[in-house]
């Protein structure tokens, strides 16, 4: 019996969330094994918070996880991180893109953001790992190459082989961005330590 | 070949493989993708109808006319369709007709969390609930074997939990489905009373023949194992059920109506405790106990919101506490107008000129959160130049204004308007013209030309405005606040009906950027009017103790708006 894996990405709308969690289902796939994904689209994408479940395993049900039960959050906004973190179990990783967008609440003075959400998140959770995802999308080529830095580092974590990831994100993003997309996926996986 | 498909990506396929010619819908989350998907499907018309009332009868017609159609829309667009469908269970189909009602418990893109499984009551007709992504096909084909065997419409009823989740499915082969022909027969099509007195009873004999095919419906399935817990369920709660409870027997529902009444009395009699799990309203519950079956349900399962595999637990097990950490008071994060978007300033203008604003569905309805907080309705597409024109006849003397999106306007607002201008009303109707049906993800509508699978005719507002009897048409750049301000002031005041159009691409469909704004920090005095436009590119930050407004220059998208509100020209293009 092969353990279900359940994995949570969140940011903001237009980080590139939804096609993060689209090819890592797909590798999944990919490898024969049963896979769900749930998401929200419409009016939540205008700018507000966008979560994706994936969950997979020999056969899956739900394609809502339990809460509490997530082994991986990958968060590609540091607030976020810790809106989610509710379904994540505690010895869950935890990838953060090291970036803090200010919602409207924060920007137009009703609220504040939080200080320190990856402290926050340190204290309560033991495998939190920061990647400058931004910086290294820039050095592939492109600011909008974040998810395939956020997949490369997720990728080391998983026994997925790294051909497979690759083949997939090829298969997924535009053709024209497939170079600065590998390049910002490799970046990625060299955070891994 | 297997491959990971939406629950609509699947009910696109599943309609396919089932000879499908014809598919019409009007946009909506969540059932937008269904349409989308099979239009890029071969050997299908499908078209973005005006409304979902037209979508249904685009159907019947080409139903009727002896061809498999396809009719999607979100829950709320079977409201709009509701006087072709409730007639249509009477008539009957030509060849097989199945309508998808896209529900949306939770209310993640919606005005309302109506459960539409009434519908199916309602017109007597029968309906399917796939619980999955294969199941959203596998039913659709069975949709149509029902559709065409009862002579009946069969609406297909999922939620946004499967219509926005994606899962494994098996594809399979197109059926070569030729047209039936048109057969016309005055007594099944043509509803005069004569004719519909005698289809009634008719339906009813449908229904009771539907029973009995319920009760044999292999997609009624029951899952026998440990005995002292039975759960009824169907749609995504089956899945839960199976996540929170994977010992328990289940009978796992696919025709939610006409329910299997005969197949759920045997299973109550061999389980020991019985629960029905299923989002908003207690539908089977009551059916179930009304067969004088002893069921638990609504009394310990919510009736509002989704329900979630937690959910499902807790409700059998009062002692279950999922082992959560939550971090409280972290700010919220709403959906607002992008930067750019050629609504702000429109709302900007109406919040300065303490206009009361009816407004209705679309990325418009934002403009009712803060800062902006200048929409003060929302009910339903078109409702607010009804509404408009309500408050005036109540001897209302403030100033007012109905705003619909162009896409909207000729979705429902066109028959608002003529009742203004036929009744001697004098309001004001803002059409803010993005070009585009922007919240469900830029599909094309009668104003653009642009039609699902290519190019149709356009159609010019400002001639169909004219043509309707409004004397007073002005079109506005939203951009420039002051000509915005004096024509909305004006056309406010004067004792006629007047339409004023705000045009503007929307920036998805102009993507890039004008060229950023600046703030000159020297200039800035920090008073926050910037902000309050409401851009997620604008922020106003304790520097140094200080107040001072920036712009993300990588958001910015250079409409403007913000330079045109500073009390002291401190913002600049870059």
């Amino acid at each position: 019996m092969i353990e279900i894996t359940d994995l949570v990405f969140c940011g903001v709308g237009g980080q590139g969330v939804l096609l993060a969690s689209e090819v890592a289902a797909e590798v999944a796939l990919s490898e024969g094994l049963d896979v769900k994904k749930s998401e929200v689209h419409g009016m939540a994408q205008r700018g507000g918070s966008v979560f994706s479940h994936v969950r997979w395993g020999e056969k899956i049900y739900s394609p809502v996880m339990f809460l509490g039960g997530a082994r991986f959050l990958i968060a590609f906004e540091e607030l976020e991180a810790l809106r989610y973190a509710p379904y994540i179990s505690r010895d869950a990783v935890i990838l953060v893109n090291s970036v803090k967008v200010n919602p409207i609440t924060v920007l137009s003075g009703q609220t504040v953001y939080p200080h320190a959400p990856l402290e926050i998140l340190a204290d309560r959770f033991e495998h939190v790992k920061e990647v400058k995802a931004l910086d290294l999308a820039r050095q592939a080529g492109s600011p909008k190459a974040v998810n395939s830095v956020m997949l490369g580092l997720l990728s080391c974590y998983l026994s997925f082989p790294e051909v497979l990831w690759m083949k997939v994100l090829e298969d997924k993003v535009p053709s024209k961005a497939k170079e600065i997309n590998i390049k910002a996926f490799r970046l990625g996986r060299s955070c891994f330590s | 070949m297997r491959a990971l498909l939406s629950g609509d990506e699947a009910v696109a396929r599943g309609a396919w493989e089932s000879g499908v010619l014809v598919a019409t819908a009007y946009p909506g989350t969540p059932s937008t993708e269904i349409l989308e998907s099979l239009a890029a499907l071969p050997g299908v018309y499908a078209e973005w109808s005006s409304n979902e009332k037209v979508a249904m009868e685009v159907g019947i017609g080409s139903s009727m006319a002896g061809v498999r159609t396809l009719v999607a829309m979100k829950h709320v667009g079977l409201n709009v369709a509701a006087d072709s469908f409730m007639t249509l269970s009477y008539t009957g189909v030509g060849s097989g007709l199945v309508v998808v009602s896209a529900d949306d418990p939770a209310l993640f893109s919606s005005q309302n969390e109506q459960d539409n499984r009434h519908y199916a009551r309602m017109a007597k007709v029968p309906m399917l609930e796939p619980s999955d992504s294969q199941e959203c096909k596998d039913l659709m084909k069975e949709a149509y074997v029902i559709s065409e065997a009862f002579d009946t419409p069969v609406l297909f009823r999922i939620t946004t939990r499967i219509a926005h989740s994606k899962g494994v499915v098996e594809l399979g082969d197109r059926e070569d489905v030729p047209s039936r022909g048109m057969l016309l027969d005055p007594s099944k099509w043509v509803m005069l009373p004569n004719y519909a007195r005698d289809r009634h009873p008719l339906v009813e004999q449908r229904m009771s023949r539907m029973m009995v095919y319920s009760n044999d419906f292999a997609g009624n399935r029951l899952e026998m194992d440990d005995a002292s817990l039975g759960f009824i369920a169907a749609g995504v709660s089956y899945q839960y059920v199976k996540e929170a409870f994977p010992q328990a027997s289940v009978l796992k529902i696919a025709m939610t109506y006409p329910l299997p009444l005969a197949k759920i009395q045997e299973f109550a009699s061999v389980v020991k405790e019985l629960f029905v799990v299923e989002e908003l309203d207690p539908f089977m519950e009551e059916q179930i106990k009304a067969a004088g079956v002893e069921v638990k349900g609504k009394e310990v399962f919510p009736a509002v919101g989704e329900l979630s595999p937690d959910i499902v637990r807790q409700g059998v097990d009062k002692e279950y506490k999922p082992s959560v950490v939550a971090f409280p008071d972290i700010p919220q994060r709403p959906p607002t107008l992008c930067p750019g978007c050629p609504h702000r300033g429109v709302f900007v203008v109406l919040k300065r000129l303490k206009a009361t604003v009816f407004g209705d569905i679309g990325c418009y309805t934002l403009g009712a959160l803060p800062p902006l907080s200048s929409l003060h309705s929302c009910v339903c597409m078109g409702a607010g130049i009804g509404m408009v024109h309500g408050v005036e006849k109540a001897g209302d003397l403030g100033r007012r204004v109905a705003v619909i999106g162009d896409s909207t306007f000729f979705h429902s607002g066109i028959t608002g308007l003529a009742n203004i201008v036929y009744n001697g009303g004098a309001s004001t109707v803002i059409i803010l013209d993005n070009g585009t049906t922007a919240m469900t993800g830029k599909q094309g509508h009668p104003g653009t030309g642009i039609t699902l699978q290519g190019r149709g005719n356009k159609i010019d507002l400002e001639s169909l405005v004219r043509g309707l009897g409004v004397d007073r048409v002005s079109v506005v750049d939203p951009y420039n606040l002051e000509s915005l301000e004096e024509v909305l002031t004006k056309e406010m005041e004067v004792s006629y009906p007047s339409v004023v159009i705000t045009r503007r691409p929307c920036t998805l469909i102009t993507p890039g950027s004008l060229g950023s704004y600046i703030v000159e920090e020297d200039l800035c005095v920090g008073c926050g009017n910037c902000v309050k436009v409401g851009c997620i590119a604008l922020s106003l930050l304790e520097d140094e103790g200080e107040k001072r407004a920036r712009v993300d220059e990588n958001l910015c998208y250079g409409c403007g708006v913000c330079a045109q509100v500073c009390p002291v020209s401190a913002i600049k293009k870059a």
